[in-house]
């Protein structure tokens, strides 16, 4: 007589393409992924041109200033009017002056949203020239078209 | 006697379940992180506070751009030293090329200088294009610069 096993049947599926799948699925994001987008801010979307190229040799000392469609000026994660933008240059002047560099070492990046009225980034570089800042980036999209 | 099932192998079957909740929380992080990065790239411009154009060459006169914007911030002309141009940007560079040539600045030497001066309204993207409309032009893969001395006039409030 056949005996037969009391083992509960157990329909287990063939794992292994998936398993296959998924790690290559988080090679790929993990190859793509760039934490160096610290620079980005999600209310400034910057113009096109197809003349930039992206630098070779990263700026000595940025000073990144997003202008806002609004004309709101954000540096460092604080936010900033033309009229208060002063103080927070001024911290930035002490941070480059305790490193033995002077203002004109410093690079001022300007990221200006697309709408952003041209006289309010005229007042921001304004406001960069009166501490003595005197180069300027302005930084746009790299249109390959 | 004691009888062995000899048709059944023993199988050491590894639990899967934790590593495949691993990576899938590892998959989850990578595409909720994950953003198209856009290359970007910079118009440099020198702007010290007050400067006048250095010594004044009689030979190299200044160029100036006036653009002109409606109340919305909308282009509606722009003029190269008096000279109509009206929203075209083409123009405006073959305008450029042909009062500065198709000469590259010499080594030590500084080249044209070009100062914009825009309406306080004017949208910043047509301002981007006027400035990439005078820096050059792409011959195929190749930039061609024309002007790289910019600088900006005083705001018009």
């Amino acid at each position: 007589m056949r005996v037969k096993s009391k083992k509960p049947d157990l329909a287990s599926g063939d794992l292994t393409p998936m398993i296959d799948m998924t790690f290559q699925l988080i090679a790929f994001f993990m190859v793509l992924i760039n934490f160096a987008q610290t620079e980005a801010n999600d209310r400034v979307v910057l113009p096109s041109s197809q003349l930039v190229k992206p630098p070779e040799v990263p700026l000595e000392f940025p000073i990144i200033l997003h202008v806002a469609q609004d004309g709101e000026i954000v540096l460092g994660g604080d936010d900033y009017t033309v009229e208060t933008l002063r103080i927070g240059l001024q911290r930035e002047m002490v941070v480059i002056k305790a490193e033995g560099k002077t203002a004109d070492d410093a690079s001022v990046v300007i990221r200006a949203h697309q709408d952003t009225a041209m006289g309010d980034v005229q007042e921001v570089i304004r406001v960069a020239q009166e501490q003595s800042l005197v180069n300027f980036a302005l930084r746009v999209k790299e249109d390959n078209r | 006697m004691k009888i062995r099932n000899r048709g059944e192998v023993e199988k050491n079957e590894l639990n899967m379940t934790s590593m495949i909740d691993i990576v899938f929380l590892l998959l989850v992080f990578f595409v909720m992180t994950f953003k198209i990065v856009e290359m970007e790239g910079d118009f440099s411009v020198r702007m010290p506070l007050g400067e006048s154009s250095g010594v004044i060459d009689e030979t190299d006169l200044p160029l100036k751009l006036r653009l002109r914007a409606d109340a919305d911030g909308r282009l509606t002309s722009m003029s190269l030293n008096d000279i109509d141009l009206g929203t075209d940007f083409a123009q405006l560079r073959s305008n450029v090329l042909g009062l500065v040539g198709n000469s590259a600045p010499i080594e030590g030497e500084e080249g044209p200088e070009i100062e914009i001066d825009s309406d306080y309204n004017l949208r910043y993207e047509n301002v981007i294009n006027a400035i990439t409309a005078v820096s050059g032009y792409k011959d195929g893969n190749q930039v061609v610069k024309l002007i790289e001395k910019i600088k900006f006039a005083k705001p018009r409030r």
